[in-house]
């Protein structure tokens, strides 16, 4: 029995030992009993330099936590249903796409930040300024050039081409009920052919659908696993990824390609514009404040193309060589406005799903 | 004392039974499952269920109602029931040529049998595509053997990749479970029997197989809630077609924000779950005939007949093409083959190029993993054992005649698996809104991720053990206490000896469950200690060669991080335990 008890209390002692250690990034702890704490509740795939968030902690002498809080929707949802007991003091990466809902959700509180004035006001979507924009993107169809070179095809010119026979079997979608790009493609394709013209986005989808588009649950099984143009070597030359993605391929290979091995379809691209907002009930609203201002300032938006692989929205901040050769965004895309989303949102994933699935 | 027929007469005596104050023992894990699991259940309901923003008064009935949601159960159902056959079918002769033979390399191959079972869907489907996919090496090799136009084998997307997917995944319960059970007891009585002429057959269906019945209910029953919750395996493998309740549990919580739809297909999946373990526990309870145990040295022979090793070779077989061969091409995947250094992309984890805020070094990720996992193991064992012990002493059938069963027991045996059976979406939503005030502010602790992984390692302890724990032959420990053994010295002479191979079982599902980070999605927000999943998905979400090796580099890690330590659990067990 000892030699049990021996082992079962070294393994939990051993356990209570190997809880990890805090992270090394901490900002200087001079001066420490006034050291405050930002929270941040973000989605998954923020990213951002170690050195610009530590210079923003130690100019306001506050420790910044990230809440990592799964994919955007998720994220959403978190804020919204902890909203009497907020868990963050400012919500980052709600995009056009949920923007409605985060809105009508009332959990945030307006910002009119003086960083605002150099921003274009076509990304200020919210005029009260309870969300204030950061970045955009472009959701967009992204083709193997080798394979298409090989079969002697042209990348498709229009949307509708995508079902014509030269392409069966060829591309790659993501289910728009459980990805953000399924669903900003979904909104490009309503946008592209919409309610109540002669040929309707639900034709175009059943086109589709006879065409045989593959359907993935997420963008990283549709790029990696489904699209023949990535590392994953799948079977389909052409997928919805995003406009910056030839430019990652390039960037992530280490000196290997001086060119992508992919393209940008132009125009099947839609316009994604993530924000940030200040959360209903914080108790540090000043250090909000300057937090959605930095986020604004010249030093984050520099930072954010190869953090993020999206675009600044301010004009002035300078992108990376890798974005201006391979990344442009493309030259038109669909848009749709948030209360349009809003409303058709949950209806057009229920009709999309009974056309492409059932 | 040689059973010659397995309806032998119970054990006796009053105190037969373990009689530590087992009430007492049993309390963390009641107030752990109480806070942890119902709490957190009973706050959602409450929300979900009061009309609001993200309510609007669906309820459970009403949601069957909808076609969509009856085909959503009626395929969770049946491709759980046909996943838990073949996963059965596949890994009981496993068990079997694991706990009767002896062969070289045993405990490697049974330490590599559970290597799949913590590998992220994303990485196992980029395996099987590489060699199932259109463009898979099999498919190459045929079109390449007989000239073919098209891929001959169309796996992808069909309901066929689903259920090799969840045999994959779970064959490795079957061949702990039912092969640390078996391991656990001398086979005399099939030699005997085969002595007395009944054929290899007769002995199976007559012997082998009723013998073992309890820890193949125990392991169906495993299989089949891991199978009916099934989410990545079915979206990512199955294509978007095939919907299980969890899928659409978690589209209408994610993407439509409808509770009351998500909480009302989470409540079916619990009454699904209910059934299948009250029914599973039954069975168990019944099954369980007293053996004669012996330690597990003992009873392993040389596969000297045909038969035997036909068994032996067929069951290594099967491990390295089902298993070994997908894993294998991640590993090849994992090197750089387009010149420059082979093992790049392993340094290259190592490297924060872009200075990034979330860079995490590969040992800092394996030591949260281990670290998280080793908590998780100890909780779960430290609680499971005392509760599978008045498990098994409160539902024992000759008690309950006695009138001294405890109801309770038995009723916890069958809510005990409720963990494992209810949506991991909801049950996080439970989280985010009960423990949102002090004395419990726990939302953004990083106590949760240890508590997620228990909650589903905890039922698995208890019933990777209790199979074993029943059938234990009483005497054994009455003649220990009536030679003067006090309670505790009985454990540790008579009980942990003969319970080693399923204590092993429990301590390395316990263990893989959090390397694997099943309950993950439990979390509300993830704490900044990043786990080696965590890590590899997030190496999956940007597009580029060198974040795909990567992935694969630090997904190769885990399968090796995997191996070594169910390998350490087996040895600790046996140095414990001789």
């Amino acid at each position: 029995m000892r030699r049990l008890t021996v082992l079962l209390a070294t393994a939990g002692l051993l356990a209570a030992c190997a809880v990890p250690a805090p992270p090394p990034r901490t900002p200087e702890q001079t001066g420490s009993a006034e050291l405050r704490s930002l929270t941040i509740m973000t989605h998954d795939s923020f990213g951002a330099s170690e050195d610009v968030i530590a210079e923003f902690e130690r100019v306001n002498n506050v420790k910044v936590v990230l809440l990592k809080s799964g994919d955007a929707g998720s994220t959403l949802n978190k804020a919204i249903l902890s909203k009497n007991a907020p868990l963050a003091d400012v919500l980052y990466g709600v995009d056009n796409t949920f923007l409605g809902r985060a809105l009508a959700a009332d959990i945030l509180e307006p910002y009119a930040s003086p960083a605002l004035a150099d921003i274009p006001d076509r990304f200020r979507l919210d005029p009260q300024n309870r969300m204030l924009p950061v970045d955009y993107g472009h959701v967009m169809i992204n083709y193997d050039k080798a394979f298409l070179q090989e079969k002697g095809l042209k990348p498709p010119a229009l949307l509708r081409e995508l079902t014509e026979p030269q392409w069966k079997g060829m591309l790659v979608v993501e289910n728009p009920a459980t990805s953000s790009p399924g669903l900003a493609f979904l909104l490009a394709t309503i946008a592209a052919f919409p309610e109540g013209s002669a040929y309707d986005w639900r034709q175009f989808w059943r086109d589709l659908r006879a065409n045989d588009v593959h359907i993935s649950p997420d963008w990283s099984d549709a790029y990696y696993t489904q699209f023949s143009g990535s590392s994953g070597k799948g079977p389909r030359p052409l997928v919805v990824s995003y406009a910056t993605s030839p430019a990652a391929e390039v960037f992530f290979s280490e000196g290997r390609l001086a060119e992508p091995p992919t393209g940008n379809v132009e125009g099947t691209a839609f316009e994604q514009i993530e924000f940030v907002g200040i959360l209903k009930g914080t108790k540090n609203r000043d250090l909000a404040e300057k937090w959605v201002d930095f986020m604004l300032s010249k030093r984050f938006q520099q930072d954010i193309p190869l953090q993020m692989f999206v675009y600044p929205v301010l004009p002035s901040a300078e992108w990376p060589d890798v974005f201006t050769k391979f990344g442009q965004p493309p030259a038109q895309a669909f848009a749709l406005s948030p209360e349009q989303i809003d409303q058709g949102r949950e209806r057009w994933i229920e009709e999309w799903t009974r056309i492409a699935l059932k | 004392m040689k059973h010659t027929q397995l309806r032998i007469e119970r054990g006796r005596s009053l105190n037969s039974q373990f009689s530590i104050p087992g009430s007492i023992l049993v309390l963390p894990a009641l107030l752990f499952l109480a806070v942890f699991f119902a709490w957190p259940l009973v706050e959602i309901v409450s929300v979900s269920f009061t009309v609001s923003q993200v309510s609007r008064g669906a309820t459970p009935l009403a949601v069957l109602a909808d076609p969509a949601h009856l085909d959503a159960l009626w395929f969770s159902l049946w491709q759980a029931t046909l996943s838990t056959l073949l996963t059965l079918l596949a890994g009981t002769p496993i068990a079997f040529a694991f706990a009767r033979y002896r062969f070289v390399g045993q405990r490697v191959w049974r330490a590599l049998a559970v290597v799949p079972f913590v590998m992220p869907t994303v990485v196992v489907a980029a395996a099987f595509s590489a060699l199932l996919g259109p463009r898979g090496a099999i498919n190459a090799a045929l079109q390449a053997l007989f000239d073919l136009d098209r891929p001959p084998i169309q796996l992808f997307g069909t309901l066929p990749m689903i259920l090799l997917a969840h045999v994959f995944y779970n064959v490795a319960v079957v061949i702990r479970l039912v092969g640390g059970f078996l391991s656990a007891f001398n086979p005399s009585i099939e030699e005997a029997a085969a002595s007395l002429g009944a054929s290899r057959w007769q002995v199976i269906r007559h012997i082998s197989l009723p013998m073992a019945l309890p820890s193949i209910g125990a392991a169906a029953a495993l299989t089949f809630l891991f199978t009916f919750t099934s989410f990545g395996v079915v979206l990512i493998l199955g294509g978007a077609r095939f919907a299980t309740l969890e899928v659409e549990i978690y589209r209408q919580t994610s993407q439509l924000l409808r509770l009351d739809v998500a909480t009302s297909l989470a409540i079916v999946q619990i009454i699904v779950t209910l059934t299948v373990s009250w029914a599973s526990a039954r069975l168990e309870a019944r099954a369980s005939v007293p053996l004669e145990s012996r330690p597990t040295s003992d009873i392993r022979k040389r596969p000297a007949t045909l038969a035997a090793r036909a068994l032996v070779v067929g069951s290594l077989a099967f491990i390295s093409v089902v298993l070994i061969a997908p894993l294998a091409t991640l590993l090849l995947r994992s090197l750089n083959l387009e010149g420059g250094h082979l093992l790049r992309y392993y340094s290259a984890l190592s490297e924060n190029v872009r200075g990034s805020l979330f860079f995490v070094p590969p040992q800092t990720a394996i030591r949260n993993s281990l670290a998280f996992a080793l908590v998780t193991a100890a909780l779960a064992t430290l609680m499971g054992l005392p509760l599978a012990y008045a498990i098994a002493r409160g539902s024992d059938e000759q008690k309950s005649r006695l009138r001294c069963a405890s109801p309770g027991a038995r009723l916890l045996n069958v809510l005990l698996l409720l963990p494992l059976g209810t949506s991991a979406v909801t049950l996080g939503l439970g989280f985010l809104v009960a423990f949102d005030r002090p004395p419990l502010d726990l939302r953004t602790s990083i106590v949760l991720l240890p508590v997620a992984h228990t909650l589903i390692a905890l039922p698995f302890v208890v019933r990777s053990v209790l199979p074993a724990i029943r059938s234990f032959d009483p005497r054994l420990r009455d003649a220990a206490r009536g030679l003067g053994a006090g309670p505790l010295q009985a454990l540790r002479h008579v009980d942990l000896p003969l319970l080693a191979a399923p204590f092993a079982a429990a301590a390395i599902f316990a263990f893989a469950i959090s390397l694997g980070e099943f309950g993950a999605s439990l979390l509300i927000a993830r704490p900044e200690y990043p786990t080696m999943p965590v890590v590899i998905y997030r190496f999956l979400g940007q597009p580029g060669a060198l974040n795909y090796g990567q992935a694969l580099a630090m997904s190769s890690l885990l399968m090796l991080v995997t191996l070594v330590s169910a390998l350490a659990i087996e040895w600790a067990n046996e140095q414990t335990s001789r």
